[in-house]
Order: C-alpha cells, then sequence, then structure tokens
C-alpha cells in the first residue's frame, strides 16, 4: 500500500492507503474530518469541496494518493482562533444555509471564487458557484452572503 | 422589543458552518460493519435463483444475505393512508423474495468491515431473473390486456366526488376549456442521501437515520418487525434536507435493524446518490384531464378533474393519499357552482411515489392555474382579471369552498397588489405588447399565479375522516431549569427549518426570559418522547403552538408558586417581561427565582410539585392557508428555444411571522423548487423501465447559474386557527411558482399559436411547440 503524507487543517498525517482511496474518504473514514460531506457519486454537487494547495478541489474527484505531499484546508480548518472566517460570518448573517449539507462546500468555492475575483458581481457569483449544488436556498441568500464575504474580505485585506 | 417577528440569526448555524455536524454518516459505533445492497437491475422480474457464498469468502465480508434470509420477519413496508374501501395493498417484502417490480429493489445485500469490502464483495452476488413485462404507462396499464405489476391487477383504487349540479355546469356553458397536463415524475434530491445506523446491546435498539420522522419511523419499526416499541430508540441527528422524501419507512431502515439484530453488531448503510436516485421515493407524476366551463365574462360555472396518479410499484407510506391532498385545492382561491374529482392510482414498474414538496397540492395549483389563463387567452381578457372576477374576496372570509373546506382568512387582492406593484406589470405589458409588434425574437411572457394552499397537516379529526393513518396532534414540553435556563423539547424534527431558533423567540417571549437562555431538543425519541414530526408545513402552525401551550402551562404553575411566595392571590399578580408583580406594590418574583426556588423546593404552597416545567399537545381546529400571488417574466428566444426568467416577484400572505429571514428561506428555496420542475428536472425511464436519470450529471437539479434573484414581499392576515395567527410557509413556494413559469412561457408564445409547452419545459421542447 502506497504511504502518503498530507497536512489537513494544519497537522501533519502519514496514511498508507489503498490506491483507489479517495481523498474524502481518506478525509472522513480515517482522519476523522466528518465537516466535509458527500452529496454525490459523479463531482456534480461540490458538496465535498476542500482546499488543494490553496485551490479548491473536490475532494470526491481527488485520490489520496493524489494528495501525497499536499496542504489539504477543509471547512474545519477555516477561521482562526475560534472564531469564524468571514464568509463563515457571512453565510450566518445572511442566512445563507438552511441544513446545512452544501454549506461546507459551498463556503469553500465561495473563498476560492474571490481568489481570483475579490469583488464578483452578482453573475460572477452564480457562474462561480455553478459546481455546487444546494437543495434549501434557492441561491439568493448564499449570493448576497458572498457579496457581504468579499467585501468583508476586502476590507480585512485593506486593513492589514 | 418582542422576540416573535425578529430576523434573528440561527442558533443552528455556528455548528453547521464549522463543519461540526452531526450526519448519520459522522457517526460511529464500536465495531461497526458497512452495508451495501445489491439491487435488481430488471424493472420486473421473477428471482429464480440468489447465491451469496462466492461473497462470504471474500475479505472483510462478515455476512451476505438475499431476500429469503429475512423472510420469516422482514414484515411489510407500511402503507398508512388506505384512502379509500377499494385500495390494493399490496405486500411490499424490505427485501425482495421472490419478484422485483422496479429496476433499484434490493435482492441481497452484504455486511463487510469496510465500505470498499462491501462493494467488492456485491460483486460477487449472483442472481438468477426470469424476466417479466415492465408496466411503464398508466393508461396502458389500465387496459384488460396489460401485464400486471401484482395478481390483483394494475389499478391501486379509484374515487370520485362531485359537489353540485356539474351536468347542469358544463350543460349550454358559454365557454368550455379542455385540457390536459402531465405533472412529471421528479426526484427530490435532497442534498444529503439517506444513511442508516442500527446498534443493539443485545435485548435493545438505537437507530440513527437520515429521517423526517422519528416518532413515526420508532411506531412503525416495531409493527413490521415485531420488536417491540419500547426496546427501538429512533435518532433524527443532523438532516440534511428532505422535502417529503425522508417521510418515509424505508426498506433500508428495516433491513439495518434486522441485520444489527442477527450479528448483534452496529451496522451502517450510506446510500450513494445513483442509489438514491433509483429508490427514494419520487415525487408528482399525474396525468391531469381537467374541464372548465365558464359564463361568457370569465365567471366559473364548473371544473371538472379526472387525474390517473402513478403510485409505482408499491404502495408506501402516504403514497395513494398524496394526489388525494389535491382533490379539495383544484378549486384553489375560486368560486364556483359545481365541482368533480375524480383519481385513479396506479400501478407501474417504477420507483413507488410519494410525497415531495408540497405533495398534491402543487399538482393541483398548476392545473387550475393554468386553466385560468387558458380561460383569459379564450376570452381576450388580463389573466390576472378573469382571476378577480372568480376570486373570494376578502371580506367574504371565513368562506366555505365548493370542495368543503373552510378558509379561515386571505386577502387575494391586497397580495396581488403589492405584486404588481412590485413586478412593474403594466410597464411589462408594455414591452410585451411592443415586442409582439416589433416582431422581436425574443418575446416577454408573463407568468401570473395566485395560489393558494392547505397545510400545517392537522386537524387530527380532519385526517382521521380521510382514512390517513396518524393524528394531526403535535407535542412540545418545556422545562425551566434551576437556573432559569429554559430547555424546550419539541415533536417537530427539523432538517433546516430553523425550530431551534423560532421556538426559542416564541418560548422567549411567552416566559420573558432572554433568547440566549433557551435551548431546544428534538429528534431523539429518548429525549423527544412524543411527536408527529416535520412534513406539510405543520412545525410552527402546530409544533410552534404546542410549545407556546406548554409555556402557558409552566406560567400557571409560576404564578401559584409566585402567589404563595409573596403571599397574595395568583388573581393580585400581573406577569410581564418575566416578573410576577404583586398589581399596586413593589414585591415581585422573576421567573428565574420561581424557578430555583420550585429546584429547592423548601417552601412550596400545598399540591405544588418541585418542578416549573409542563407539557402540551395541540391540535388545530383547521388547516392552515397561506395564499399569494407570484408573477414571472420570462425572455422566450422564438428562434432558439431558449427561455430565460426576467424577473421573478413573490408576495406571500403566511399570516403573522415570527422570523421574517427564515420566513424568506423557505419562500426562496421552495420557489427554486418549483422553478425546477417547470424548466429542468424529470426522472426519465427508457422502455426497457430502467431508469436513466440516475446522476445529477443527468438529473438537472438547478444551481446558481439557472436560477434568477427573487423579489419577495409579504402581505399580513393572520390565520384564525391558532393564537399566533401563523400559517405554514414550507411548500407555498414550490406550489406557487411552477405554474407561474410555465403561464409565462406560454404567454410569450400565444401569438405563435401555443397553448402549452410540456414541463420540464426545455428549450429544446419549447422550439419544438413553435414548429
Ligand atoms: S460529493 Fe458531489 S462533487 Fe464531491
Ligand atoms: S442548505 Fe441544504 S442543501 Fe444547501
Amino acid at each position: 500500500m502506497p504511504r502518503i503524507t498530507v497536512t489537513v487543517d494544519g497537522v501533519k498525517y502519514e496514511e498508507d492507503v489503498e490506491p483507489r482511496l479517495l481523498l474524502v474518504h481518506l478525509l472522513r473514514e480515517r482522519l476523522g474530518k466528518t465537516g466535509t460531506p458527500v452529496g454525490c457519486d459523479t463531482s456534480n454537487c461540490g458538496a465535498c469541496t476542500v482546499m488543494l494547495d490553496g485551490k479548491s478541489a473536490k475532494s470526491c474527484t481527488v485520490l489520496a494518493v493524489q494528495a501525497d505531499g499536499c496542504d489539504v484546508v477543509t471547512i474545519e480548518g477555516l477561521g482562526s482562533n475560534g472564531s469564524m472566517h468571514p464568509m463563515q460570518q457571512a453565510f450566518h448573517e445572511e442566512h445563507a444555509l438552511q441544513c446545512g449539507y452544501c454549506t461546507p462546500g459551498m463556503v469553500m468555492a465561495a473563498i476560492d471564487l474571490l481568489r481570483d475575483t475579490p469583488d464578483p458581481s452578482e453573475d460572477a457569483i452564480r457562474e462561480g458557484l455553478e459546481g455546487n449544488l444546494c437543495r434549501c436556498t434557492g441561491y439568493c441568500n448564499i449570493v448576497r452572503a458572498v457579496r457581504r464575504g468579499a467585501q468583508e474580505m476586502g476590507q480585512a485585506v485593506r486593513t492589514q | 422589543m418582542t422576540e416573535v417577528g425578529r430576523a434573528r440569526r440561527r442558533k443552528e448555524d455556528a455548528r453547521l458552518l464549522s463543519g461540526r455536524t452531526q450526519w448519520t454518516d459522522n457517526l460511529r459505533q464500536p465495531g461497526m460493519l458497512h452495508v451495501m445492497f445489491l439491487r435488481s437491475p430488471m424493472a420486473h422480474a421473477r428471482i429464480t435463483r440468489v447465491d451469496v457464498s462466492a461473497a462470504l469468502g471474500l475479505p472483510g465480508v462478515v455476512a451476505a444475505y438475499s431476500g429469503q434470509d429475512f423472510a420469516a420477519e422482514q414484515g411489510s413496508l407500511p402503507c398508512a393512508w388506505p384512502v379509500t374501501d377499494n385500495v390494493v395493498i399490496p405486500e411490499h417484502p424490505p427485501m425482495a423474495t421472490s419478484e422485483v417490480r422496479y429496476v433499484g429493489e434490493a435482492v441481497a445485500c452484504v455486511v463487510a468491515t469496510d465500505r470498499y469490502r462491501a462493494a467488492d464483495a456485491l460483486e460477487a452476488i449472483e442472481v438468477d431473473y426470469e424476466p417479466l413485462p415492465a408496466v411503464l404507462d398508466m393508461n396502458e396499464a389500465l387496459t384488460p390486456d396489460s401485464p400486471k405489476v401484482h395478481e390483483a391487477g394494475n389499478q391501486a383504487y379509484s374515487m370520485q366526488m362531485t359537489v353540485g349540479d356539474i351536468d347542469a355546469a358544463f350543460r349550454d356553458a358559454p365557454v368550455v376549456i379542455d385540457r390536459t397536463y402531465v405533472q412529471q415524475r421528479l426526484i427530490p434530491s435532497a442534498m444529503e442521501p439517506r444513511a442508516v445506523l442500527a446498534n443493539t446491546d443485545g435485548d435493545s435498539f438505537t437507530l440513527w437515520s437520515s429521517t423526517q420522522i422519528p416518532h413515526i419511523l420508532r411506531v412503525m419499526l416495531a409493527v413490521v418487525t415485531g420488536i417491540p416499541e419500547h426496546k427501538i430508540r429512533v435518532v433524527a441527528p443532523d438532516v440534511g434536507g428532505g422535502f417529503g422524501s425522508k417521510l418515509q419507512v424505508t426498506a433500508e431502515e428495516v433491513l439495518c435493524l434486522l441485520i444489527a439484530k442477527r450479528l448483534g453488531k452496529a451496522v451502517k448503510w450510506v446510500e450513494s446518490r445513483s442509489e438514491g436516485n433509483l429508490t427514494v421515493h419520487h415525487g408528482r407524476d399525474q396525468i391531469q384531464h381537467i374541464q372548465l366551463a365558464a359564463e361568457a365574462d370569465g365567471r366559473i360555472r364548473g371544473l371538472k378533474v379526472d387525474l390517473l396518479a402513478d403510485m409505482g410499484a408499491y404502495l408506501m407510506l402516504i403514497t395513494p393519499g398524496i394526489p388525494l391532498l389535491g382533490a379539495q385545492m383544484f378549486n384553489a382561491i375560486y368560486k364556483m357552482d359545481a365541482y368533480e374529482f375524480g383519481c385513479t392510482g396506479v400501478f407501474t414498474t417504477k420507483m413507488p411515489t410519494d410525497a415531495y414538496r408540497g405533495a398534491g397540492r402543487p399538482e393541483a395549483t398548476y392545473g387550475i392555474e393554468r386553466m385560468m389563463d387558458e380561460l383569459a387567452a379564450e376570452l381576450r381578457l388580463d389573466p390576472l382579471e378573469v382571476r378577480r372576477r372568480n376570486w373570494i374576496r376578502h371580506e367574504e372570509f371565513p368562506y366555505t369552498t365548493i370542495s368543503g373546506l373552510t378558509y379561515d382568512s386571505g386577502n387575494y387582492e391586497a397580495a396581488t397588489d403589492k405584486a404588481l406593484a412590485l413586478f412593474g406589470y403594466d410597464k411589462l405589458r408594455a414591452e410585451q405588447a411592443d415586442r409582439r409588434d416589433r416582431g422581436d425574437p425574443v418575446q416577454l411572457g408573463i407568468g401570473v399565479s395566485t395560489f393558494t394552499e392547505m397545510c400545517g397537516l392537522a386537524p387530527s379529526r380532519g385526517l382521521g375522516a380521510a382514512n390517513f393513518g396518524a393524528g394531526g396532534w403535535e407535542h412540545g414540553s418545556v422545562r425551566m431549569l434551576p437556573t432559569g435556563k429554559v430547555e424546550v423539547i419539541t415533536g417537530s424534527s427539523p432538517h433546516g427549518q430553523g425550530h431551534v431558533t423560532a421556538w426559542s423567540q416564541i418560548v422567549a417571549d411567552s416566559l420573558g426570559v432572554p433568547f440566549e437562555d433557551v435551548t431546544v431538543l428534538h429528534g431523539d425519541t429518548a429525549i423527544s418522547h412524543k411527536g408527529m414530526d416535520t412534513y406539510g408545513s405543520r412545525s410552527l402552525t402546530v409544533g410552534g403552538i404546542a410549545v407556546l401551550r406548554a409555556c402557558d402551562k409552566v406560567k400557571d404553575k409560576a404564578r401559584k408558586l409566585a402567589a404563595h411566595l409573596l403571599e397574595c392571590s395568583p388573581d393580585d399578580l400581573d406577569f410581564a417581561d418575566g416578573v410576577f408583580k404583586v398589581r399596586g406594590t413593589e414585591s415581585q418574583k422573576s421567573i428565574q427565582e420561581l424557578a430555583f426556588a420550585a429546584f429547592l423546593a423548601h417552601d412550596l404552597p400545598e399540591g405544588v410539585e418541585a418542578r416549573l416545567d409542563s407539557d402540551a399537545t395541540f391540535d388545530p381546529e383547521n388547516f392552515s392557508f397561506p395564499h399569494g400571488t407570484h408573477l414571472c417574466a420570462m425572455e422566450v428566444d422564438t428562434e432558439t428555444g431558449m427561455a430565460k426568467i426576467r424577473s421573478y416577484v413573490a408576495v406571500d400572505d403566511i399570516g403573522k411571522v415570527v422570523n421574517p429571514l427564515i420566513v424568506e428561506g423557505q419562500i426562496h428555496g421552495g420557489i427554486a423548487q418549483g422553478i425546477a420542475q417547470a424548466l429542468f428536472e424529470e426522472a426519465v425511464y427508457d422502455a426497457d423501465g430502467n431508469l436513466l436519470t440516475t446522476t445529477m450529471a443527468d438529473y438537472l437539479l438547478p444551481s446558481a447559474a439557472d436560477l434568477p434573484e427573487f423579489v419577495t414581499d409579504r402581505t399580513e392576515t393572520p390565520a384564525t386557527s391558532n393564537p399566533l395567527g401563523v400559517k405554514g410557509v414550507g411548500e407555498a413556494g414550490t406550489i406557487a411558482s411552477t405554474p407561474a413559469v410555465v403561464n409565462a412561457i406560454v404567454d410569450a408564445l400565444r401569438p405563435h399559436g401555443v397553448h402549452d409547452v410540456q414541463m420540464p419545459c426545455t428549450p429544446e421542447r419549447i422550439w419544438r411547440a413553435l414548429a
């Protein structure tokens, strides 16, 4: 079995994995990182989205062995010192989650979207989140939350 | 400031936003094994052999079973709604033993140490089938020569009701509109796939399931498996959406329980999405034949509705009742002299249908709201004008409709006026005329939906009259803890609706305690002993009120204790902001002080127990009747068939509002699901009965890029059937939006001679309608 080294939410792990093991199952079943859920088996829903070396990736579409040497950030690793990341806070303020199942992936995808487009229009947000499905919210409040998150992250950058 | 009515941010969020979740798939038990099911690839076949022996030798495999292995104990999955005397409820073994009747039906399973091993082992199981003919088309299924799904034939039931002189209404009617609409089959698609974890200590059982109905499930598991009810605990931990699809007693729940019993071990099953598309009950699937007779001025004389409703292969928990939830809704907000409703439930070799957001009411609302537009077109009237000439005027409430429901309150005029203003109706109509005149290839259509619905499923008496196998009450209990904090237990079982927040608001106002001091527990039969769970937009109008009633009882107890401690009569006390004050004096006791006094019990009056808590059930006297006006503007490219929503306005009247933020979220999500039926979604079976839309790549759930911003607002006509004046909101958006969208598309294309487009209105279908 291949041995991989992977850093998840700041903690380094060494694991022997079957070549076919999916990253999301490594996270959930082996490392106990159940904050990242699974919503489909065809890479459509985005519920499993994490940051892989700083870019969003659907962790159901990555083999654990492909993550060897990578830095993974999940929803559990966002925020610092017990306070929420501005995007998490924005989702809370705008009521951008109901059941919350899509939320971890949605938040990760939203943060990734802002890397390229720090101040996205409504249309850009809608296009940018196309790979993440939500069945509860109808997306209006998610779009509002991403705009709010963008503003606050912009503020944070400016005041740094 | 009162808490009720305030846009409180949700207490639920922080946990969900940071991944500290308790989805069933996140849970583990010591020694836990994984179950996977082998499913029928045939729509209809006799099982001639199942051989699991090769699977048993594989690494990590602990057990493998066929349906025969459970034959003696698995019972039959329940149908709790025997709608008519002539209903046929076939045996429905959780695991097929001799015959399969839809693709996806479980025929065998393996139990292994992890899910990868289990998946490997499934491939080693051998099953031989002798194919039988699939039955896929409802009309054909009812012909005498059709192959049969069940021995007793393909008709599950039929019913008919007529009110008024329907023949007279149609005789010599100046206008008769006759249409047939097809409600396509839908897949509910909650984002969390189903999952079940069952454990046993050898004597009693705990079952965690991604369910909307832990309480009902517990009763049903006991009935189906024979395990005594008091030995079963059911927990609905975090549940990632339901929309009716988790209002079910499933084969997997029963089988996991039986496997745990047999092995004496914890077992978990987690559904894959493709498995779920096949085997989570589907929604809708009706053929609606509707005839409407009207006067020349547009006033409705009578309405006839004849439904064929696809039950699928079996009757599940409330399968046969779903179309009948629309029986009293086709007449909607309109007055008429006569009404006839008939429905035939039909068996086919497809996944059973059952509740999906709106359940029977979206179908009815679609039917009537499409017909009202057809009537308007026929008479060359504005669609809103035809509605105005027929709807119940606000001064006529309470109003008993032709189908026998009494609508307690409503104001269709007010909601419509507000919607028109927000939408800019006249301006859009002018633009539409202009585009028509110019022969613009992109035409503008305006769709109207002035809907109402019956929800808040209750009262028990009414449900009993409909032969529904459960009551309509809800239970709540409220405990003052010694330190003055409040613990609330609700029989509702939220899965995204925000009950923890909303119930906290209700309790904070009632007891005069801070919002932060209230905690709400739910979804575990060991904690919440009594409940009827969450579906049918019932939680607030029934469950929220039960909690309010429990608060009233707590205050009654507190008043007696306060009177004793303050040495006055209970009648001399005024209660406000959590404090009992002796009228005209400064002496007072806060509810927190009283909670502690009850805990100490050092000085209790005669007949008062050492606790400040209570519980209550609430059973309202009537359904709740939210209503509203939804308007949709649609740009339709007549050259390509592409249709795009330009704007969408929804004005809903759901009476008083506890939390406007939560309400808006419910409306948004509801509208999105209704639009999805109109434009995107359809479960498609091929000619052999194979489901083609097994993945999210094939079954088109809308993404953010497919939907517009919704403009929402409210009017507020309080319900009179409960003390808060609230109405249900969970399904309203879905019920309203589907006809608004399709009406808009048809409105855009009417000058081209189009008077219907079959849902989902894909570009191809629109383009073909134009050809
Ligand atoms: S689980 Fe659906 S995209 Fe990964
Ligand atoms: S909040 Fe439930 S799926 Fe998005």
